[in-house]
């Protein structure tokens, strides 16, 4: 075994006992307050955790498949935020090829050039040639019609699910010296950070909070975020082993993903407040779509990959 | 042998539908129970009889029998397959110079035999840009005839997205499947009146910010 690998199995394992705790303190709750099951706010809590216990099994298993598994992985997690985003934007029937070359071209596309690690190509793909060629599909079938809600909002769902989202996969192409067997462990970073201080986020912010950060969009609030930012630095600093960073960076690090992520989920949530829905689908148990689920993700996924590539990467 | 075959490939078909659409069931007017029911829906596209058929819970959905059109299920030996053991579906000529029997005793023969039912009342795909045809006689015959039985008006929302008429490549986009109130046909109440309040039934299930223009 890799040192690698025994660190992604100390993680999983420091993350099982962190899931063991939250369901003993459910089942505790479920005892206390919700004996017949009745409680929905129990319930909905005993449900994420359920969730969160795949999730991590899941990513576990994704990483220690290597590059291989991620990508799989998220290119499910893409295909699947995709549908949620483009059921509800605007498009006509003139829009029907534009969204076939989006689901059966781009997308299997960004994936396929990250596996190769092709980084001059899945970094303009989206930004430039779907950009470009997407609209002119769409004005040689149907020129008239909200032309330009049809190409924006499509081009929005497309960045967003797919070439943020793919950030995620991305990191592994990252060449950084002394660190290129221990690449996989920058998206175990990424994704710490960003639940771990959400969660801190969540509890302090709907607990304590006062001060909203976007009344009547999102239930965000000032404290919460405060809180956010030091569980994100303490996070970081902890797992700066894990990092090519020294822990000064890696707590930094943590607080640009932590803050790219909140501002991500709060223009998220007023998309959805813009298309009159409550969630983004129905898939994921108690947590809404898979956008709703990793909108702090995919905001932060980028912007940790650029920084990254930048300052540590050759 | 077959039978077995025909649950697999029941089971891959569902599997792909949901893979495809996520297609997601809105049990708005009735719970999803294992009661004999006849599911009445708008038909826009050859997808829409597997998309209500996938929707509906396994126990449900083996209970479950979609009238088709023999003329078209009968075409091919793959068709014929699917259409009469994975779907195992009760079907019609509708021309009527190939009827042998009546298709109101045959839909009727399967309920008695305990049958729930996935029956499209506009007789035929809705090519026009009418959210819905006008109903043909049939399902005020069959109603009348299985007073006991709920009619359930089932809104097949957003296929034109998926696949707009006329295009051949499917986009897989969410799709919802609405199940209404059931109704059940007045004593004394005549066809026309029946199939008018069928058909607003069904109507009402529409969502009413329809983005499609």
């Amino acid at each position: 075994m890799t040192q690698t690998d025994a660190d992604l199995l100390l993680l999983f394992a420091g993350s099982c006992l962190l899931l063991v705790l939250a369901s003993l303190v459910g089942m505790v709750l479920q005892s206390q307050l919700s004996p017949n099951t009745d409680n929905p706010t129990v319930e909905t809590y005993l449900t994420r955790v359920r969730t969160w216990w795949v999730m991590v099994l899941l990513m576990t298993l994704a990483l220690l498949t290597g590059r291989i598994g991620i990508v799989v992985l998220f290119l499910f997690c893409s295909f699947a935020a995709l549908r949620e985003f483009l059921t509800l934007t605007t498009k006509t029937k003139g829009d029907h090829m534009s969204l076939v070359a989006i689901f059966y071209v781009v997308l299997p596309a960004q994936y396929v050039m990250i596996w190769l690690g092709e980084s001059g190509l899945f970094s303009i793909l989206i930004p430039v040639y779907a950009f470009l060629l997407l609209p002119i599909v769409s004005v040689l079938r149907q020129p008239d019609q909200k032309f330009l809600a049809r190409v924006s909002e499509t081009q929005w769902a497309l960045m967003i699910c797919v070439y943020c989202l793919s950030h995620v996969p991305a990191l592994l192409t990252l060449d950084i010296p002394g660190y290129q067997n221990r690449v996989v462990l920058l998206v175990a970073f990424l994704v710490l950070v960003v639940q771990l201080s959400d969660l801190m986020e969540y509890y302090v912010g709907r607990r304590f909070g006062r001060r909203s950060i976007a009344p009547r969009v999102s239930p965000k609030t000032w404290e919460g975020v405060g809180a956010g930012t030091l569980t994100a630095a303490l996070i970081g600093f902890v797992l700066n082993w894990i990092t090519p960073f020294a822990p000064h960076e890696a707590a930094l690090m943590a607080i640009a993903i932590f803050l790219i992520g909140s501002g991500g989920s709060v223009v998220l949530a007023a998309i959805k407040r813009d298309l009159g829905v409550r969630d983004w689908g129905h898939l994921i148990p108690g947590q809404g779509g898979f956008v709703d689920k990793m909108d702090s993700a995919i905001f932060a996924a980028p912007v940790f990959y650029h920084l990254t590539a930048y300052f540590w990467s050759v | 042998m077959r039978g077995i075959l025909a649950n697999i490939v029941g089971h891959v078909l569902a599997l792909f539908a949901q893979f495809i659409t996520a297609a997601r069931a809105d049990w708005r007017g009735i719970e999803p129970v294992r009661h004999q029911r006849i599911y009445f829906a708008n038909h826009t596209s050859n997808a829409d009889m597997p998309l209500i058929w996938t929707v509906l819970p396994p126990a449900l959905r083996r209970q479950t029998r979609p009238v088709a059109a023999a003329d078209y299920w009968l075409k091919t030996k793959l068709r014929a397959f699917a259409g009469g053991e994975v779907f195992r579906a009760v079907l019609i000529d509708r021309r009527r110079e190939h009827q042998t029997d009546d298709p109101v005793d045959k839909i009727v023969t399967a309920v008695n035999e305990g049958a729930s039912l996935i029956l499209f009342p506009e007789g035929n795909r809705n090519m026009t840009e009418d959210p819905l045809l006008p109903f043909k006689a049939g399902i005020y015959n069959i109603a009348q005839r299985c007073p006991e039985v709920d009619l359930v008006p089932t809104w097949i929302d957003n296929i034109s997205q998926i696949m707009p008429k006329g295009e051949v490549i499917p986009v897989p986009l969410g799709c919802t499947i609405i199940f209404g109130e059931p109704i059940h046909v007045r004593t004394g109440e005549d066809k026309d009146t029946f199939l008018t309040r069928a058909s607003d039934a069904l109507l009402a299930l529409r969502p009413t910010e329809d983005k499609a223009p």
